[in-house]
């Protein structure tokens, strides 16, 4: 695996919740290595750790031991400012539950990371176009999330974490609180973002989008116990 | 203009999607502006008014009655009327360097005789220093006593403005004729009216001021009723009245340390007082009305924390999406100064309509109530400060919210 292409690097991985007179470790040694281009599924059964790993992952959290390299960037030491700044550039969060904002459309949605990115008005009017066209909801923009269904909820949140055109994608159960169909169809744009380029790191417990993925994670009890690449979509097709 | 402009776009955003509660955080903080600026505006209304009421007596004058000696003295017995002179008053003159200005008064009730009007009316022979020390402002048209008119003795006649009115009428009285004791004077002017609140000898209006030097040649007087003085600097009024008093012990052979041969009536204790005393008032009412400002400004405090917690997820979602915790401090401080601003001129010009409708019948007692830059400017510091402290916490802890659990905090 190519270091210069490696978007994410753990090593040694730990990550200890002090609750005051029990410790949990939720993490107790990963090694985890995603390289541009790839597409990665995360599994396991509840309470595993797996998203404790996305948050450290997305820089939501920092880890209690271990060395985690972003894009050859060093994360541990860094300050909640700084944090917030590469949550802002590198990564595009994906939530079970949307997370959209109730009281502000969907095009308010979008604009919110590039308004904290500083991105001028003229220009973030245009990506916001751009990427509502790519997920397919351009004549939804001025709408609020609650005039949407959850398929088009989902992917104004999509089109929310593309915004500032980040390294990795990362997506929490994304098709957790939605009907077959439009999880369906939430499965087909990653797979349309993957196969563009982009970088895709899923936790699911849907073994149909775990398939999908050219590569699955499984983690138990804090560990990682299965790592292979699936069957579903191949190598990652390189740039 | 991105970095400015973004932060204030978030802004109008949550104030526009919570019309209700920043409404009603608003009036909190109006109804406490309302309760400073009101008190303080009425409080300075109020010493302005019993200012002016007590400069209608004098300007930081002394008032001195000879009187009668209480202490044995070089041999003379206790009892002893004191009687002073103008030789004593041109002495003092000379010789006090504290003093400012001085002037003797003697008075008397005199027949006035106008056409077929005969009355009795209260006269007073003074220095022309005398119309500058009590405050005798003539109206247009007229003017005070002047050295000339007390060199040459000069049968003129200075006015009360009520008698004035009681004499002539819709006349101008300035060059009318009346007899006074016998003798014709010529009126030179009359007394802008003014308030009063304090006398010796009865208000100024109803008098008729003439010459000293003329009422001595008209009735023989020799001996002063009374004598005012103004000290060169009002600090140090005390020490001029003690050496007043030295100088006509010296000359009028009474013990220095006699406070009943010079009786002393000095107004500026009083202008002490009241500056004390108005100081405590407003110090009084601005406290009232800050503890007022102060509950307003909890409420707030109050109400953004609430904010802050019904919020959390948004935040969290904010943060996970790029958001620094710096900005999101900054945003509901703004939110807060921006309420707080606006609670605050709200409450000002509710002040100012007050202020403008109130009935002018109460001028004599509570003065005119205006919000003078004074008033205005420490309420906006109370305000600024206020709405930083109440500000600070809620944003704060908005600002130290991990996202991972606020995120989850639907």
């Amino acid at each position: 695996m190519p270091a210069n292409d490696t978007i994410i690097e753990m090593e040694g991985i730990r990550k200890v919740y002090d609750t005051g007179k029990i410790q949990v470790e939720a993490l107790r040694g990963i090694d985890l290595n995603i390289s541009q281009g790839e597409f990665v599924a995360i599994v396991g059964p509840s309470g595993s750790g797996k998203s404790t790993l996305m948050n450290l992952i997305g820089c939501l959290d920092t880890p209690t031991a271990g060395v985690y390299r972003l894009s050859g960037q060093l994360v541990a030491g860094m300050k909640k400012d700084e944090l917030a700044t590469i949550r802002n550039r590198r990564v595009g969060f994906i939530f079970q539950n949307f997370n959209l904002l109730p009281q502000i459309t969907a095009y308010e949605n979008v604009e919110m990371p590039l308004l904290f990115g500083g991105v001028p008005r003229r220009e973030r009017r245009n990506r916001i176009e751009e990427l509502m066209e790519r997920v397919g909801l351009k004549d939804r923009m001025e709408h609020k999330p609650t005039e949407l269904s959850g398929g088009q909820m989902q992917r104004v949140a999509v089109a929310r974490a593309l915004a500032m055109d980040p390294d990795i994608l990362l997506a929490d159960e994304p098709t957790g609180n939605l009907d077959t169909s439009s999880g369906g169809d939430i499965m087909e744009l990653f797979h349309e973002l993957w196969e563009q380029g982009g970088t895709m790191l899923v936790i699911t417990h849907d073994a149909a989008l775990a398939r999908r993925a050219a590569r699955q994670v499984e983690i138990q009890d804090g560990l990682i116990t299965r790592n292979t690449v699936g069957t579903g979509a191949g190598p990652a097709a390189s740039e | 203009m991105t970095f400015v402009l973004n932060p204030l776009r978030q802004l109008w955003r949550d104030l526009r999607t919570q019309k209700l509660r920043t409404f009603l955080t608003t009036l909190g903080i109006v109804w406490g502006t309302v309760a400073v600026t009101l008190l303080l505006s009425f409080g300075q209304a109020m010493h302005r008014q019993m200012l002016k009421n007590v400069l209608g007596l004098g300007n930081a004058i002394v008032i001195s009655f000879p009187a009668m000696t209480s202490k044995p003295f070089e041999g003379l017995g206790k009892g002893r009327p004191i009687r002073v002179t103008e030789d004593d008053i041109e002495l003092i003159r000379k010789r006090a360097t504290l003093v400012d200005a001085i002037s003797s008064e003697y008075s008397e009730t005199l027949k006035l005789k106008m056409g077929t009007r005969t009355m009795a009316v209260d006269v007073s022979g003074v220095s022309p220093e005398f119309g500058e020390m009590r405050n005798m402002i003539p109206q247009i048209g007229g003017r005070f006593l002047n050295p000339i008119d007390a060199a040459q003795k000069r049968r003129v006649a200075f006015l009360g403005d009520e008698l004035a009115e009681d004499l002539f009428g819709a006349t101008d009285p300035v060059g009318q004729i009346f007899r006074l004791h016998g003798s014709p004077f010529t009126v030179i002017g009359t007394l802008e009216p003014k308030t009063q609140d304090s006398s010796y000898s009865g208000r100024d209006k109803d008098k008729i001021m003439i010459p000293g030097s003329t009422f001595r040649a008209l009735t023989g007087e020799k001996y002063v009723t009374l004598f005012i003085f103004t000290s060169k600097d009002v600090q140090h009024t005390k020490q001029t009245t003690d050496e007043v008093r030295t100088i006509l012990a010296g000359k009028l052979r009474f013990d220095p340390t006699d406070k009943e041969a010079l009786m002393i009536w000095d107004t500026t204790e009083m202008f002490q007082f009241m500056d004390s005393f108005m100081f405590a008032f407003k110090a009084f009412l601005g406290i009232v009305g800050s503890l007022t400002l102060v509950v307003g400004g909890i409420g707030v405090s109050n109400i953004m924390s609430v904010v802050v917690e019904e919020r959390t997820p948004e935040i969290g979602v904010k943060m996970a999406l790029g958001a620094r915790p710096r900005s999101i401090l900054t945003q509901f401080l703004a939110e807060t100064l921006i309420i707080t601003a606006i609670g605050g001129i709200v409450g000002l010009m509710i002040t100012i309509g007050i202020c403008e409708i109130w009935p002018s019948g109460m001028e004599e007692y509570m003065g005119i109530p205006t919000v003078d830059t004074q008033v205005a400017l420490l309420t906006s510091a109370l305000l600024g400060l206020i709405g930083l402290v109440a500000g600070f916490f809620p944003a704060q802890s908005a600002a130290n919210l991990d996202p991972v659990v606020a995120m989850k905090m639907t």
